[in-house]
């Protein structure tokens, strides 16, 4: 079944992960909407950067007023994950034409990436596996667009004490905790933390660049040990 | 152009330039291997960053105590995504627990 139809199986692993996709979609929308962006830009953002924490972030930041020189770095640092998934898939997509590789580039946010690298490392990179990978892009795609326009559309009418904004910290909980696997892991995310909350008075936002440096610093130097 | 849409835009172009890299360059480039290794620490290194001011801060002070109902649901949301490694549970389950606490600590 999988061989033929690659993009219709891509889009049915994918579902699962949807539940878990939705609710943050509505709760950007919402937030969007709190922080003052107009419902087109809120949507806009859901199509042009399609990368959910980083969307939270540029919100959250806008909304306490930073200056956008400083929410675009930000931006970038929170997605300079991608770039491990790009690393990863690189090999596997060596082979295909510019085009694809622009488009496959499109859609390689986190639940896209998990489901097809899976993929290619059981089936290989001959064949149709990018059709495959294109199918999952398409329906995290899908949900995020369809969820941020029910959130925007919901926006207004939810309180501010439904603490709504507490789901960034979680979602990223459950992002990095269950990533913990060894000492130098660790350590990175504990100095981090330590040094964001130490350097949390510094202007524009600085303390979340400096603490990411040093986390980073601190756990290739235990790496190295 | 109004702020907003230059944040969207510029975001945008850099993340997909961050999608597109390694992508595009596969075989033409090689990227120093320290650069590589230090990939790895990007996403617990950052995220945590955003991830403990969050718990700890209130209206910019830290609040290192029992009685901040962030930091006790962060707790348990850290719990939570330890056995679970369920992104869904972790949420709703930290979101419950940070409503028990604003509600016993009110």
């Amino acid at each position: 079944m999988s061989d033929k139809n690659p993009l219709l199986s891509g889009l049915q692993y994918t579902l699962p992960l949807l539940v878990g996709i939705a609710p943050f979609g509505m709760i950007y929308g919402v937030l969007a909407v709190k922080a003052g962006f107009p419902p087109a830009a809120a949507q806009a953002m859901s199509a042009i950067v399609f990368a959910g924490s980083s969307q939270f972030m540029i919100v959250n930041l806008v909304g306490g007023g930073s200056l956008w020189p400083v929410v675009v770095l930000t931006a970038v640092v929170v997605n300079l994950r991608h770039a491990l998934y790009s690393a990863s898939l690189a090999p596997f997509l060596v082979h295909l034409p510019a085009r694809w590789k622009a488009l496959l580039a499109y859609v390689l946010v986190d639940e896209a990436y998990a489901v097809g690298i899976h993929h290619y490392e059981e089936k290989g990179a001959a064949g149709n596996s990018h059709w495959f990978l294109l199918g999952s892009g398409l329906a995290v795609w899908l949900c995020w667009q369809a969820s941020t326009a029910v959130g925007i559309f919901l926006g207004a009418q939810i309180p501010a004490e439904w603490s709504l904004d507490f789901t960034l910290a979680l979602t990223f909980i459950a992002i990095v905790v269950p990533g913990l696997k060894d000492r130098p892991l660790l350590l990175s995310a504990v100095t981090a933390g330590v040094t964001a909350v130490a350097a949390h008075s510094l202007p524009y936002k600085l303390g979340l660049i400096l603490a990411a440096v040093a986390g980073i610093a601190v756990g290739l130097w235990s790496e190295r040990r | 152009m109004s702020e907003f849409w230059l944040i969207i835009l510029l975001a945008g172009i850099l993340t997909y330039a961050i999608r597109l890299s390694f992508i595009a360059l596969h075989g033409r480039w090689q990227a120093p291997v320290w650069f590589v290794r230090a990939l790895r620490f990007v996403p617990p290194a950052v995220l945590s960053a955003i991830i403990l001011p969050e718990l700890l801060l209130m209206d910019g002070q830290v609040v290192l105590s029992p009685l901040n109902p962030r930091l006790l649901a962060g707790i348990a949301a850290i719990l939570i995504a330890w056995l679970s490694r369920n992104v869904f549970l972790t949420i709703a389950g930290g979101m419950l627990f940070l409503y028990l606490f604003q509600f016993i600590l009110r």
